[in-house]
């Protein structure tokens, strides 16, 4: 089944527009589960409380405050946030386009599919000139009264808008500093670029499942059935041995490996 | 951590700073209000100890699970990120990306840590693994970021959508002409760099303007008891990194 756009804008470079629709590209598959109350085995609700009194404080008497310092809070109205709203557009404005890899992984925070409203030869021209280019654009947009930065990119001939991290959120490692401590030996780093490349491939993300997810359903159903199976506890497990020995005996392990394959 | 039999105990630490604009929900004399559970019949409060987690399986039927059955339920992958496979860093789309977390080493793991880096930076590969925390799987590719470990947690391929679930139309050659407007289009605006700034939050900046404004006036200023507050802390998450990553706790 087709799914249902969740948004209509429209992708403005310089004078050019191209109108596009928006839809999620994701499609959460965790296991959900319902907070309960133990003894009635009901579902709760929730509700804000005064934590002195423990008092129930209704939704109409709850205010909104920004903390300036520890304890203090600024209220900020009803009104004052409805002022804060962004006018609202359907405008995704490419302000300048990057090339490809130039943005780290850390800004990506969400997929967005773009499809064409309309017009299909503007959509896919897009798509293609960005692919030629190895291009990315960066975007500013106004949905649902917020204002929105990201990034436009194609992906096998179709537009995907990302939406990226706010510039304040994101902790780049520039911040940081190495850790300290003892650096490895050469002959440590030469086994380590052995071993990884004795690892390396290609990134095939269908190789990957939440077995865990299956795993958990299984044990639901079982349990549904009133026939849980006993588990066992976990059990932490430690490296005791020196480095350079650890190394070694993974090369080999993973050459006996690759033989017996 | 494990790479072949080599282990590197991590701690994990999220790489993004929550909202600058975060508000907070006061009562009506601006104390600080909590989130509580409550039963919806008998109206009472519940503390953590009194609720379960539960899968509705029929309707208003639920199957009771327990935290310790979710973490005995995936005994080898708790809690250990078994890097299995390298691939080259820059090779992953961007559409799997979901959330980062710097990783820093344990006590008496800086050495082991320091080598996974140093070899990850040099060859420019990133590990992937999947490991199960807080009842949940994960995909995580691992990057090395400036002799930092960074872990990337990613979405699975069942949960991307195609085109063709979303039903966009099938691609169209487009004429040359259009898609050579379009490369000039994009020519003309390129830069060679990224610059964070372009990110910046407008309206998170607007926010903080009218905090200003108001702190200056003097008007709508509420202050509480900080004691009464003291479950509420402001963390320096950089502070914390440096502190870790210097091999302090």
């Amino acid at each position: 089944m087709a799914a249902r756009a969740i948004w209509k804008g429209e992708l403005k470079l310089g004078t050019t527009k191209v109108p596009v629709k928006l839809y999620s590209a994701v499609q959460d598959r965790t296991v959900r589960f319902h907070i309960l109350d133990d003894r009635a085995k009901k579902r709760v609700k929730q509700h804000m409380i005064d934590p002195d009194s423990g008092d129930e404080v209704p939704t109409e008497e709850i205010q909104k405050g920004y903390e300036i310092e520890p304890g203090r809070y600024v209220i900020l109205t009803k009104e004052d946030l409805e002022k804060l709203q962004p006018p609202p557009s359907r405008d995704i404005e490419i302000v300048e386009f990057v090339p490809q890899a130039k943005i780290s992984q850390q800004w990506y925070e969400r997929p967005y599919y773009l499809g064409p409203d309309g017009d299909e030869k503007d959509y896919f021209a897009l798509a293609e000139a960005l692919q030629h280019k190895e291009s990315e654009g960066i975007a500013h947009w106004v949905m649902r009264n917020k204002y929105y930065a990201g990034a436009l990119r194609a992906v096998d001939d179709y537009l995907f808008l990302f939406t990226l991290r706010d510039a304040n959120e994101v902790i780049l490692a520039d911040e940081l500093t190495k850790p300290s401590g003892a650096a490895p030996t050469q002959k440590e780093l030469a086994m380590a670029k052995q071993l990884v490349e004795m690892l390396q491939g290609e990134f095939n993300p269908k190789e990957y499942k939440d077995e865990y997810r299956e795993r958990v359903m299984e044990f639901i159903e079982k349990k549904a059935k009133g026939h849980a199976p006993r588990l066992k506890a976990v059990k932490a497990k430690r490296q005791t041995a020196a480095l350079d020995n650890v190394l070694a005996k993974s090369i080999e392990s993973l050459r006996k490996e690759k033989r017996a394959a | 951590m494990t790479f072949g039999l080599v282990s590197v105990p991590v701690s994990l630490f999220p790489a993004a700073r929550s909202n600058r604009a975060s508000l907070r929900m006061l009562g009506p004399d601006g104390q600080p209000l909590a989130r509580k559970y409550f039963a919806e019949k008998t109206g009472k409060d519940l503390d953590a100890d009194e609720v379960v987690r539960g899968y509705e399986v029929d309707k208003e039927k639920y199957v009771i699970v327990t935290d310790e059955e979710l973490e005995r339920l995936a005994p080898e992958k708790t809690r250990d990120i078994d890097l299995k496979q390298f691939v080259p860093a820059e090779s992953i789309p961007p559409l799997y990306f979901e959330r980062g977390y710097f990783l820093t080493p344990a006590a008496g793991s800086q050495k082991a840590y320091k080598l996974l880096a140093e070899t990850m930076d040099k060859s420019g590969l990133a590990g992937i693994a999947t490991f199960v925390m807080r009842g949940k799987e994960y995909l995580v590719a691992i990057f090395s970021d400036k002799g930092i470990l960074r872990a990337e947690t990613m979405r699975f391929a069942d949960e991307l959508r195609t085109p063709s679930d979303i039903g966009l139309p099938k691609k169209k050659e487009a004429p040359k002409a259009t898609v050579t407007k379009f490369e000039k289009l994009i020519s003309g605006k390129s830069k060679k760099q990224f610059s964070p700034t372009k990110l910046a939050d407008k309206q998170t900046d607007s926010l903080l303007k009218l905090v200003k404004k108001k702190q200056a006036k003097r008007s709508n200023i509420v202050k509480v008891d900080e004691e009464a507050d003291k479950d509420h802390k402001v963390v320096d998450l950089v502070q914390i990194l440096k502190k870790s990553l210097g091999g302090k706790k």
